[in-house]
Parts: structure tokens; sequence; C-alpha cells
């Protein structure tokens, strides 16, 4: 499972970068999508995946569990999901703003504040 | 509990802010004395650090390596103070210095949450909660550059939420690699389980990652391209607000992580530092060189400026560290005042372009002088502060023998005066292209003139009283030299 789950993680990183490299500024945001979930697919494989065996703490009377998954990287995975959701909210918005001023989606024409 | 006043702080003025709707001047005098209010908080957490050393709260009573620890020593102590005392500066100038429409769309709500992020990452003693303050402090930050959306903000702002998000996956993919390989988070169990570890190699993968990641928000030499082409782009108040505090938390993550880990790891480390922090310095220099907008130039030397900081932490000795903390206080300071008088420039002519531009020294001459001193301070001559970090830092490389690093810095030093005088020949020496009629007569606002006065003069305090903060200093570098101290008041 990890196994597949790593390759994907590498699929996902791939194809980030190349739509990050591209001219179109919606494919830019696709590829900051893919990076955001790539990264926390990375954070949540990261203690190594334990199946059927919740983190749960036992009731009184019951024997707590030998073996459980770790709860940090799920934590610290639904973190990074929120912020991952509003990076993309702010970037969205960004897209339509400079959609509605500049009339393009073209990189290549967002280069004004380059030259001095 | 007052070790996290400063996180709280600004999220009640925060809560305050929202309640007072869009009234402006409510909003303003709220913000304002939001930061006053900050500034005390971080002074009086100053004092503390120094009388009874590392102060420590474990978040929830979750004991260190297991909770959420809040660390503030003697280096974070320091950094809060000086940074509220630059917010309190910006937030001084920004009542006239942003558009009253500017302030209605919650100016003054993202500086506070900004001050929030900045905080929060100086005081955090976890890797993770440090990746969430930097995420509080980064989306503050793509509110205030476009807070106003011109077409030029706009544009700006493409590339700098783009590199900096980049920079924040780094981070987080980096935490996933060492939450794999030791299991830990905590900065100070992470430390002392690399050092016990049987593998020195075992922390190179995720600290390249965090190596690109703060090279990201520091501006270091490969990744400093988004911050030349956004900085200009914002009302000045903003800029300099974000030249005098964000880069610099990159860079403060840097020494964190770096002094933590760097004596357990390896020499590569070092040499790779140096040979990044002369590329910084000398490109950097060259670019600003030949640029002619006021902001611009500017923008580029804050690139050259962040390769002393980095050769300093590369040369790692207790006095190199101290010197390059030196040099970082003396640039948050010499560069807010140098943007913010920029500011006053273009209040009175009407433009940044160093071509269309002139005469202003012939017209006001003490705004001439408010300008020269943080220019000056920056260029490196004495007795202002940037003479002494300069001099520090050769001195440190002197010692251990770092020759090449060290020769760089001087020739750069001298670069940065050129550049300096271009911009005091180009704006305030030569006459205006128009003659007379090209400086405004309008008078220029207290509340924009007493900021850049006070910051100019706290250039000049800083140079004449290195003594007594250098001493300060050489103790917040043996700390960072020696982490066990740390170390062993986080885990007791």
């Amino acid at each position: 499972m990890e196994m597949i789950l790593s390759i994907l993680i590498g699929v996902l990183y791939t194809a980030g970068v190349y739509l990050l490299l591209r001219r179109s500024l919606v494919k830019l945001i696709l590829g900051i999508i893919f990076l955001s979930n790539a990264t926390n697919l990375l954070i949540f494989i990261s203690a190594g995946l334990t199946q059927g065996k919740p983190d749960f703490i036992a009731k009184e009377g019951e024997k707590t569990a030998t073996a459980m998954a770790d709860p940090l990287p799920q934590a610290l995975v639904l973190t990074a999901i929120v912020i991952g959701f509003g990076i993309v909210a702010f970037t969205l918005t960004l897209k339509y703003k400079h959609h509605k001023q500049t009339g393009t989606y073209d990189l290549d024409q967002v280069k004004q504040t380059d030259q001095s | 509990m007052i070790t996290a006043l400063p996180i709280l702080t600004p999220l009640m003025i925060v809560v305050f802010l929202l309640m007072a709707g869009r009234k402006v001047s409510w909003l303003k005098s709220i913000g304002l004395g939001g930061v006053i209010l900050l500034f005390g908080v971080n002074i009086y957490i100053f004092q503390q650090v120094s009388n009874q050393g590392i102060l420590v709260t474990q978040a929830g009573g979750w004991q260190a390596p297991f909770g959420i620890s809040l660390v503030i020593d003697l280096l974070s102590a320091i950094m809060l103070a000086i940074t509220s005392f630059v917010a309190l500066m910006v937030g001084l100038y920004a009542l006239r210095g942003i558009n009253d429409q500017r302030h209605q769309r919650h100016f003054f709500l993202f500086f506070h949450t900004l001050m929030m992020g900045v905080n929060g990452a100086f005081i955090a003693g976890d890797i993770f909660n440090m990746y969430v303050w930097f995420e509080v402090m980064v989306i503050s930050s793509f509110v205030l550059i476009t807070l106003g959306s011109e077409k030029q903000q706009l544009e700006g702002a493409i590339k700098y939420v783009t590199m900096n998000l980049l920079g924040s996956f780094l981070f987080l993919a980096g935490i996933g690699l060492v939450y794999g390989k030791t299991g830990t988070l905590n900065l100070a169990d992470l430390s002392l389980t690399v050092s016990q570890s049987d593998q020195p190699f075992v922390m190179n993968s995720s600290f390249i990652l965090f190596f690109m990641a703060f090279g990201i928000k520091a501006a270091i030499f490969p990744f400093f391209f988004w911050l030349p082409s956004s900085y200009h782009t914002p009302p000045v108040a903003v800029t300099a607000m974000f030249a005098g505090l964000l880069t610099k938390v990159g860079v403060y993550a840097m020494f964190r992580f770096f002094t933590l880990y760097i004596s357990q790891i390896s020499p590569f480390w070092q040499t790779l530092l140096l040979v990044i922090a002369g590329l910084t310095m000398v490109i950097g220099v060259l670019a600003a060189a030949s640029q002619f907008d006021i902001r611009r130039i500017l923008s580029f030397h804050i690139i050259s400026q962040i390769g002393y900081m980095i050769m300093g932490l590369g040369i790692f000795t207790g006095f190199a560290l101290a010197a390059a903390l030196y040099f970082m206080i003396h640039n948050i300071l010499a560069k807010t005042a140098a943007f913010l008088a920029g500011g006053l420039v273009f209040e009175k002519t009407g433009s940044y372009q160093l071509k269309s531009i002139g005469g202003v020294f012939k017209e006001h001459p003490w705004l001439g002088l408010l300008f020269f001193m943080p220019a000056m301070a920056l260029a490196g001559l004495p007795p202002l502060s940037g003479f002494f970090g300069k001099l520090f830092l050769i001195k440190g490389g002197f010692e251990s023998s770092h020759f090449i690093i060290t020769g760089i810095a001087i020739w750069v030093s001298i670069v940065t005066l050129f550049s300096m005088m271009k911009i005091w020949n180009e704006a305030f020496w030569k006459p205006h292209p128009k003659g007379d009629k090209g400086i405004k007569p309008l008078k220029l606002k207290p509340s924009m003139v007493y900021p850049v006065a006070i910051l100019a003069l706290s250039t000049l305090a800083f140079g004449l009283f290195a003594e007594w903060f250098m001493d300060l200093l050489l103790e917040a570098g043996d700390l960072l030299k020696n982490p066990q101290t740390y170390i062993n008041a986080v885990l007791k």
C-alpha cells in the first residue's frame, strides 16, 4: 500500500511541476493544487500505514489495543488540508481579479513588474 | 502563560477590528492602539527573558516531545521586541500612508494577523507549529500585497504567491520526511535525537528541503526572483513592513534550525551556506546597481544583505553568529527607514523613477537627512549601525580564516555605497528635470515624518551603543552555538 501511494505522490509532484511551468494561469493554479495534495499525502504516509487499527483510546474495562495507527500524521494532514483549501480559495480569487483587470490568462503577459 | 501573549494580543486586536466594521476612524485607532499594546507586551517579555532565561509553555499541559511547546529564548525575545518596534513605526506611518479605501478594506486587520504569524514563528518550539505560523504570516501577506487590486499589485502577487506557496510545500514535505525518520517534531527533542543517532546523514534529505523552503522565504541566491518583481507593487508602508520583517523570519528560521543541527551534521552545510551567501551578496548588489526605481534598488539590496546574515551563519562561531544577529537587527531598522523615506520622496515628487525626479534636497534638507541616515547605515558608514554590523562580521570572518567570503563582503559593501549614492544624486542632489515646478508644495504630514525620523535615529543609536547591544547578542550567539541549554529548558 505504501508503495502504491509513494508512486502516486511521485506522479502528483511530476504533474504539479509540469503544470506550474505551463503558460496558462489556470494551469498554474491546478499545479499548485496538485503539489499541495502530493505534500498532504506525503505527510499522511510518513509514519507508515496501519490498516484496520484505528487510534481509539479504549473504554474503561476494555483492553487498549496493542497496535494502532499513529494519530499524529492524521492530525497534521487535517491541518495541512485546511490550509490548502484556504490557499486554493485565495489563488482562485486572485486569478478572477487579475483576469478582470487585464483580460488575459497568459503568463507571458505578466512581466510588467519585472521591467525597471 | 505570558509565553503565548505575542500570539494572543494580535488575535484579540483582530477581534476588536472585526467588531469595528468599516468605520475608518475606529479601525485606525484600534489598529494603532493594538500595535502600541503589542510593543509593550513584547518589551515586557524581553525583560522577563533577559532576567529569567528561557520561557517555556507546554500548550494544553502535554509534556514536551508530545505536546506543542512555545519557547522564547533570548534570540526569540530580541526578534519579538525589534519586529514589534518596527511594526509600531510602520503602523504610525500607515495612518496616512495607506489611503482610506484600503483602511476600510481592513488593512490593519491583516497587519495584525501578519504580526501574529511573525510572532508565532519566533516562539514556536515545534516544526509543524512553525509551519502553521508561517502560513498565517504568508496568507496575511498575500492579502496585504493585493489589497487595493491595482493591476501592478495583482501581477506582482501572482509571482509572490506562487513562489511562497512552493516554499511552503517544500517545508511541509520536509516535515513529513523528518517525522517518518525520527518520529518527533519537537525542535529540542529532534536535536537530541539527531545528535544521538548513529546515522550522520539521517537529516540531510529533509534538511535540503528546509533549506530551500527557508531560502525562498529569505530570498537567497537561486530563489530570490519573486522579491524584486513583487515588493515594489503595494503601497510603500506595506513594502516597508515586508522588507523589515518577512525575509528576516526566513533567516530566523535558518538560524534556529541550523544552529540546532548543523554542528552534528557535517562541514558540507557550512560550505554550502558560505557559497550561497557569497553569491547572494554579489548578485543582489550588482542587480541593484543597474536599477532606476527607488523601491527596486532597495528591494535588490534586501537580497544582498540577506547574504551577510547567511555568511555569519556559515562561519558559525559564537562571535560571527552574534555579528549576524547584529546585522539582522540593523537591517530591519535601516531597511524599513529607507523604504519609508522613499515613500516620503514619492509624496513630494509623485514618482519613484530616478530619471523623472530630483531636487528634493534643495526644497527639503530635512527629508534629505532622513533618507541619508538609513542609506548610509545600509552602506556602512560610521557611526551608523551598518558600519558596526559589517565590522563585526568581517572580524568574525578573519578570525576564523574565511578570507574569500570576507573579501567579497568588503567589496559588496563598496558597491552598496555606490548604489545608495546613485539614489542620493538622482533624487536629492540633481535639479528636478522640470525645474522648480516639479516639487509639490504640499506639506508632509507629521504622522508620516516622525516614524521615519525615529527609525533613522534608531539606526544611529544602534550604532552609538553598539557595545551594549553586542554584549547582549554575544550572549544570544553563545546560546545558539551551544543548543544544550535550549534543549534542557524545553525537555526539562
